[in-house]
């Protein structure tokens, strides 16, 4: 039973994209496995945040097929569409929240447009996740009024409040120092360890988010040209993957500078 | 010329784009308008916003349109000895045509222009995507209280309009130019009927709905706007082109109402 493969989430079929005249992507397969992390590298402008643009629906692929819960969103109806979204949380690359709700609004929104919880279970949950988050007394704050790293601990209350199946990130440590980076980083472990979410990431903190993935995928020429366990990886013969992990931990990341000890705090 | 030609071909496909990304756009708002559940207090709140922060701008451009209007009204009926009729004169030209105009452009100036900068702004810093992402569908929770309180708002200031104007012409007319006050009532009570009001009406009602869907749609579709529509200087110029894209189309709708009823 160990040895079942975990059930795919979502599948990339084929994913094409054009800009105008720009072909942004070539030909995206990639799968994701329930209850996994996988993290989605590469190069800025290779259209990382298009694949993950198609895989919220926000974007529809112009060849291809992008299955969400076994649901093509490339064809999907509105109303279908979304069901599909109602098991996602999103936490965008700046965070997203509106300027005009305080923290408390921000992160209950979700409950109050999509539940038919009442206020007081609404906030019971908010606060829950607020103190989760180790925002315990910033309720009645505006975004506008918080630090970036709180920022981002906010935006994920609020993609986390209605427990949902699949996580995703978009950059979620842009801007932070590394000590907010981590924080982050330890929030996300956090929480998913204890609501077995599905994440998806978009990163370029390479190589500190390779210890929280299970799978790394890289994009390249617009088309996934890998997605392997992390290790796997760091071991890769494809010439895409092995120009990235020379560029983005290369001679540092030398195993004799490894044994070294150089990369413990990671 | 077959650059001049190229030139045409690309303009036509921009217009018809967002003609036709404009024409969804409000297919989905009015959709979203007859979905429940309602929303009373975000309708109160727009409410508050397209109507009552409008009114002072109002009271203010309805007072002083009536006094020109009495003014150059009697000074151009004198000449065929006519000034019993400036009563009737500054009525129906505020009722039937300058009130639901007048409404209109300061709406626009004042909420129209301020709706498309803040769906704009959230466009660009990916609010409105959050809250697809969160399965709310932005058309029913942001436009659809928009579009009610813009529909709403405008009749009602247009009234407003309108009776400031009316006062502001009598207020001339009669206090500063001596026109006899019963004549002054007299000869609008004769002479405006109910098709007039219904014009105004109708029109202020057709406005109400263009300047809100034109406001909320350029900011909506931002990001395809010509020579992109990203950052501070794309929502100003976003902005800018709303407002005059909205005012023009009050100024076409205006001519073809007024033909239709006519």
């Amino acid at each position: 039973m160990d040895n079942v493969e975990p059930k795919r989430v979502i599948e990339l079929i084929g994913v094409e994209k054009h800009f105008g005249a720009q072909k942004v992507l070539h030909g995206v397969n990639l799968s994701v496995r329930e209850g996994t992390t996988t993290v989605i590298v590469g190069a800025s402008g290779q259209g990382k945040s298009v694949v993950l643009k198609h895989m919220l629906g926000l974007v529809k692929p112009d060849r291809g097929r992008v299955i969400v819960f076994g649901r093509d969103l490339a064809t999907i109806r509105r109303r279908e569409l979304k069901k599909v979204r109602m098991g996602f949380g999103v936490l965008f690359q700046n965070v997203a929240l509106f300027d005009s709700m305080t923290v408390y609004d921000n992160v209950a929104l979700p409950l109050r447009e999509r539940t038919e919880a009442t206020e007081e279970e609404i906030r019971a949950n908010v606060e829950q996740k607020l103190a989760m988050m180790d925002l315990d007394g910033t309720g009645e704050k505006y975004p506008a009024q918080l630090s970036g790293g709180m920022k981002k601990r906010v935006g994920l209350a609020r993609a986390l409040v209605l427990n949902p199946k699949i996580v995703f990130f978009d950059e979620p440590t842009t801007g932070l120092d590394v000590n907010k980076s981590n924080e982050i980083y330890r929030l996300f472990y956090r929480t998913q360890a204890e609501l077995k979410y599905t994440a998806v990431i978009v990163s370029h903190d390479v190589p500190k988010i390779f210890k929280l993935s299970d799978y790394v995928a890289l994009l390249a020429e617009g088309e996934i040209q890998g997605c392997l366990t992390p290790d796997a990886f760091q071991l890769s013969d494809n010439p895409h993957i092995r120009a990235f992990v020379e560029t983005t931990m290369g001679p540092i990341y030398s195993s004799e500078k490894e044994e070294r000890g150089l990369y413990e705090e990671i | 010329m077959r650059k001049a030609l190229e030139k045409v071909g690309d303009e036509c496909l921009y217009f018809l784009e967002q003609a036709g990304r404009m024409g969804v756009f409000l297919v989905f708002c009015l959709i979203s308008l007859l979905i429940p559940p309602y929303k009373p207090q975000a309708i109160v709140k727009q409410i508050h916003f397209i109507g009552a922060r409008s009114l002072f701008v109002i009271l203010f451009t309805g007072a002083f349109t009536g006094m020109v209007l009495g003014l150059q009204g009697y000074y151009t009926l004198r000449k065929f000895g006519s000034e019993g009729l400036l009563g009737s004169a500054v009525a129906l030209s505020l009722i039937r045509e300058l009130g639901p105009v007048l409404t209109a452009l300061m709406v626009i100036g004042r909420a129209g222009s301020a709706i498309c900068a803040e769906i704009g702004i959230m466009r660009n810093s990916e609010q409105i995507d959050a809250l697809e992402c969160m399965a709310i569908d932005p058309y029913k929770y942001l436009m659809a209280p928009k579009f009610v309180a813009a529909i709403f708002s405008l009749p009602l200031l247009t009234f407003v309009f309108d009776v400031i104007g009316i006062f502001g012409g009598f207020l001339v007319g009669v206090s500063l130019l001596g026109v006899n006050e019963g004549t002054y009532f007299q000869g609008m009570y004769a002479s405006v009927v109910w098709q007039d009001i219904e014009m105004g009406l109708v029109k202020s009602l057709v406005f109400g709905l263009l300047i809100i869907w034109i406001s909320a749609a350029k900011g909506y579709y931002l990001q395809f706007e010509r020579n992109g529509g990203f950052g501070a200087e794309g929502v100003s110029r976003t902005t800018t082109s709303a407002v005059v894209t909205a005012s023009v189309t009050v100024l076409v709708w205006d001519y073809l109402i007024s033909a239709i009823l006519l």
